[in-house]
């Protein structure tokens, strides 16, 4: 209580000049945002807060629509603490199946929660549509410092925050160190050919094991021309470009992987599903190139690796670079057709700054808050999944390394549901990769069109 | 004609179809052990992935992903079934309970709907009747997702959906329910019966509900199990209308929990989603186990007629 | 069955019978007919609205009446879609009805041993949801993992993976066929319970062989229902969708968005929110269902007689 009353007199004094430097460093690098050079301004913070912990005292009612485990002990925390709130906390479908309910809610004007999980690729849509509300108006904009670049950058729009971080995914390589040790791979590779070169010792040596899987991922090819310094999307407002086949860091990734495509290599298992548990169980899938979140996931799903497992830092295009992506995360966003915005607020705050984020670190959620990033705590901690490895600052380090620049497509939900149709068919032998990057391209413009963006 | 008797008659005493086997010709019962090893092959085919389920039942989670598919590894059944039933407070139980509720109220309301309707276009003469039929099984023609949106959307202006009723209301309508009982009551309510009824002073539903509902039984049993089966494997309709947890039917509950492990995050409990879909199955198998008796005999009526 | 006691006070049956009747059997109707006008008719009829309509993320709702409809024929998209469920149809449904008719005819000849097994377990997959069945048959299909590695391994061979490219239709034909050809099997064989018996003795008499008496009793008896099963095959296979939804993850790039026209109009709505044009889709699939199952039906009626 002490701490957040203090902060608030320092915020509450600082909020406005905050504000305008936000707008002006928010324009110049975008992380996974949209529309950074339009002229929108920043609303200043109307609610202090003050207003908030009233509200917080008076309580209410609020629905979260959420699908994070650790949230549950946030929610029962926050009630404990305020007693005269009440949580609804809903599991209303796993990303896309949520937003796809989001979208639905808001289209009938009914149904539409208090509190929706949004990823940060998924944000821009909501932005888009204004189906999700200003939080500068709560003065969000003064949490500028709390969270890392990414993440922070990945929440802003028109020079609005329209969410919170809540975890982050900097990218890292997850690899089963014995498995690697059984295929002569003493060092985990650090660069993207060294890593093709493991990929293919490994394949040789035994046809039914791999480093890695793909069957064609959305997510997982964008974050990796991310990294690869491709900038394929450029949004500002309702205009929007659509590049892949001119972009040269979508070249580099495109002819890299294509190697691994080509030489079969890579297991023809989809990520999160039971072929999938089960190659990493058996030690067919020995390694994993994927957001920092992902030990939680290793260690409910692939006990059996208990010890065997390292995290190292993602491979990089020159030796001696020093370049990460992101890889999903996501954050907490007050929907505008709820009923009490401001109780919804005070919860993502609660959530994603105050006590609740240290609970869900402690919970084994990857953080998107300094505080937490930075804590000696949380960098020492020793994993004994990962052998006793301190893997969060390896973590750390790929989230300060994040490259900027990058933006979503305003509408990238769409977008990553024909990534199969088009780039995927590069997987089964139809085409390249550049081929199928290049029909992902035509069908991301031709919605783009019909539904009336201009399109560069 | 003959059959039409003869068959009226069967259904009218409930004679069970084993006496019309017993009218067939003695010597074609000689048995063939060639068709019935054909036949065993199709009854492995069917049975094998119900097999499976059962089988997988039995393992924990982490067995699963390190043995046979179809043999054994450790005995972790009833952990499993009191894990379902524990897992996130006991949500199961509650889907179990929202599926009794949609099929009970749903497909009972089903049937009702359909043997009246069914009853009413066989046994009457009406204006627009052939219309009727017509506009019904034209209606079936018509994917499911043409009607998925637009029915969300109609019902969520009237405040309907995330309820029960989004669940029951279109389940009440059974295109094929109301075939069949058309089909069956145009034979096994011969209008003898209801003349006499008639006149007797008797009014029309009073003949329905006293004379012609027991002629009816076996084909009301056939329906009422055709549609507690639609009722109970419901997943595209919960799917569009539903977002609290807490009415989902079972085949969305599983689908959920499948659907956890596949995302960042997620608990992974592939052990659960198959008890759970064993479970599931178990009370509509031993339904029909229990019941055939009713349902071949009213199958039998109905199929006549085309 | 003991006769209702004398209404006195209800008027004779002196009033023409058929009056009576035109309105006793809408009263008979009325309450499906009601709720059948709400949850059918209202969003078929909403629907041709949407689809006359266009709603764009930037730029609101337009009127804009065929075009939609226009759209939908220049879309290669669907025609792949519709392409594959026609092929689909012609493949699938002939198979599994045959496999249907020759167990009805066998469980009906008497000549098995333990008949009452083989028809209720054949008719159980019926009883399992397309989620469920999908499930196990996903497992089933495994090559990294699942059965078919199982037997690579224990055989030495390398079967084909059913999920690839050009096997996954026929994998889908496989799974549909096992949740169905029981509950088809059923329908005809409870036609062939109800044929006369004295047509058997009068058979029996003229020494006529097990495959005369099918040819000549059994088939005209079947037809009725064999028709009958075909349409519902044929409407169940132009709105197919469970089996390919519930498969798309194991074989994304495979399973396409638009696999089939239902799960275009679904992925239409639900992925890109474009409800409109997904209504157009979904009518006019509605339509050539109809179609095609009224032709059907026309055709095998005509030589009922």
């Amino acid at each position: 209580m002490t701490i957040t009353r203090r902060r608030g007199v320092l915020l509450g004094a600082t909020a406005l000049a905050v504000a305008l430097a936000a707008t002006a460093c928010g324009s110049s690098s975008s992380s996974g945002g949209s529309g950074k050079t339009s002229s929108g301004s920043a609303q200043s913070a109307t609610v202090s807060d003050a207003d908030l912990q009233a509200a917080l005292t008076a309580g209410g009612n609020l629905t979260v629509w959420a699908w994070e485990p650790t949230l549950k002990k946030v929610v029962a925390d926050f009630q404990t603490k305020y007693p005269n709130v009440h949580i609804n906390l809903v599991n209303a479908g796993t990303g896309n199946d949520e937003y796809k309910a989001l979208q639905n809610a808001v289209q009938a004007g009914k149904g539409v929660p208090d509190v929706a999980h949004i990823e940060y690729y998924a944000l821009p849509q909501f932005e888009l549509t204004k189906s999700v509300a200003n939080l500068d108006q709560f003065g969000a904009a003064s949490l500028k410092g709390t969270f890392t670049t990414g993440p922070w950058n990945a929440v802003q729009a028109d020079g609005g925050v329209y969410g919170l971080p809540m975890d982050s995914g900097p990218m890292a390589l997850f690899y089963n160190q014995t498995v690697f040790n059984k295929y002569g791979i003493t060092t985990p590779p650090a660069t993207w050919d060294e890593y093709i070169a493991d990929a293919k010792k490994i394949h040789t040596a035994d046809p039914t094991a791999y480093i890695t899987n793909d069957t064609g991922d959305a997510g997982f090819t964008t974050s990796m021309i991310w990294q690869a310094g491709g900038k394929p999307y450029s949004v500002s407002g309702t205009n929007v470009g659509v590049n892949f086949a001119g972009d040269a860091g979508t070249a580099k990734y495109a002819t890299a992987w294509q190697q691994l495509i080509d030489g079969k290599d890579l297991a023809p298992v989809s990520s999160w599903s039971d072929a999938w548990y089960q190659g990493m169980a058996s030690g067919k899938i020995a390694s994993l190139v994927i957001g920092a979140w992902m030990p939680a996931s290793l260690e409910s799903g692939v006990k059996t690796g208990t010890g065997q497992w390292r995290v190292a830092p993602m491979p990089q295009w020159n030796a001696g670079d020093k370049v990460t992506s992101e890889n999903g995360g996501s954050s907490l966003a007050v929907m505008k057709a709820g009923t009490n915005q401001k109780l919804a607020y005070a919860f993502l705050k609660y959530a994603t700054v105050d006590e609740g984020a240290q609970t869900r670190v402690d919970n084994g959620a990857f953080p998107a808050t300094v505080k937490q990033l930075q804590s000696p705590d949380f960098l020492n901690k020793t994993d004994p999944y990962f052998g006793d490895q301190k893997i969060n600052q390896v973590l750390a380090q790929s989230a300060a390394e994040v490259a900027p620049g990058w933006s979503y497509l305003p509408f990238q939900v769409y977008a990553n549901s024909v990534f199969n149709d088009t780039a995927g068919k590069a997987y089964i032998g139809s085409g390249s990769l550049a081929d199928g990057l290049k029909a992902w391209q035509d069908a991301s413009v031709k919605y783009a069109k019909d539904q009336g963006f201009t399109v560069k | 004609m003959t059959s039409q008797t003869m068959k009226s008659s069967r259904v009218r005493t409930a004679t069970p179809p084993l006496r019309a086997k017993a009218r067939r010709a003695p010597h074609l019962r000689r048995k063939s052990v060639t068709l019935t090893v054909l036949c065993s092959v199709m009854a492995a085919y069917t049975l094998l992935p119900l097999a499976w389920l059962a089988i997988n039942a039995t393992k924990t989670q982490q067995n699963l992903f390190t043995s046979f598919g179809l043999w054994f590894k450790g005995f972790g059944f009833f952990s499993n079934v009191g894990s379902t039933f524990s897992y996130e407070n006991g949500i199961f139980g509650r889907w179990l309970l929202n599926t009794l509720l949609y099929v009970v109220v749903g497909a009972g309301g089903a049937t009702m709907l359909a043997t009246l309707a069914g009853y009413g276009l066989a046994k009457f003469d009406f204006v627009g009747k052939k219309a009727v039929f017509a506009v019904v099984i034209g209606a079936v023609a018509v994917p499911a997702t043409a009607l998925a949106v637009p029915t969300f959307l109609m019902f969520s202006k009237m405040g309907l959906t995330d309820t029960p009723w989004a669940i029951i209301l279109p389940s009440l309508i059974s295109p094929f329910g109301l075939y069949l009982m058309w089909t069956f009551s145009s034979e096994a309510v011969p209008a003898e019966i209801m003349e006499s009824a008639r006149m007797d002073g008797a009014g029309e539903f009073r003949t329905f509900f006293s004379v012609s509902l027991p002629l009816l039984a076996p084909g009301i049993v056939t329906v009422l199990l055709f549609n507690v089966v639609t009722t109970w494997n419901n997943y595209f309709l919960p799917l569009i209308m539903l977002k609290d947890q807490n009415w989902y039917p079972l085949t969305l509950g599983l689908s959920t929990w499948n659907d956890q492990a596949h995302t960042a995050g997620g608990d992974v409990v592939f052990n659960l989603v198959i008890t759970g879909a064993l479970i599931t199955i178990i009370p509509l198998i031993a339904a029909f186990l229990l019941l055939q008796r009713y349902w071949q005999s009213g199958l039998s009526a109905g199929s006549v007629k085309g | 069955m003991a006769s209702p006691p004398l209404d006195l006070a209800r008027p004779g049956p002196r009033r023409p019978a058929r009056r009576r009747r035109s309105l006793v059997g809408w009263r008979f109707v009325s309450p499906f007919m009601a709720l059948f006008a709400l949850v059918f008719l209202a969003p078929i009829g909403y629907s041709i609205y949407l689809s006359m309509y266009k709603t764009k993320l930037i730029g609101g709702t337009q009127f804009v009446g065929l075009q939609n409809y226009g759209d939908a024929i220049h879309d290669s998209q669907f025609w792949t879609s519709f392409a594959r469920v026609a092929l689909f149809l012609v493949v699938q449904v002939p198979i599994m009805l045959g496999l249907a008719l020759l167990l009805a005819l066998a469980i009906d000849s008497g000549r098995l041993y333990g008949a009452a097994f083989f028809r209720i377990s054949v008719f159980l997959p019926y009883a399992v949801p397309a989620v469920v069945a999908t499930l196990m048959w996903s497992f089933m299909y495994g090559t990294q993992f699942g059965l078919v590695r199982d037997i690579d391994k224990h055989l030495g061979v390398t079967l084909p993976d059913p999920l690839s490219p050009h096997l996954i239709l026929a994998s889908i034909g496989n799974i549909v066929t096992w949740e169905w050809v029981g509950y088809n099997m059923l329908i005809l064989y409870s036609a062939l319970r109800v044929v006369n018996p004295s047509l058997y003795e009068a058979a029996a008499i003229e020494g006529a062989g097990q495959f005369r008496i099918i040819w000549a009793i059994k088939l005209p008896a079947l037809r009725p229902a064999l028709v009958i099963a075909t349409i519902f095959s044929i409407i169940g296979s132009f709105q197919l969708f469970n089996e390919p939804s519930i498969l798309k993850h194991l074989a994304p790039n495979a399973i396409t968005t638009y696999y089939t026209p239902n799960y275009y109009a679904y992925s239409l709505s639900f992925e890109g929110q474009q409800f409109n044009y997904s209504a157009t889709i979904a009518i006019v699939m509605g339509v050539a269902t109809m179609i095609v199952a009224y032709a059907v039906q026309l055709r095998g009626m005509r030589k009922a007689v």
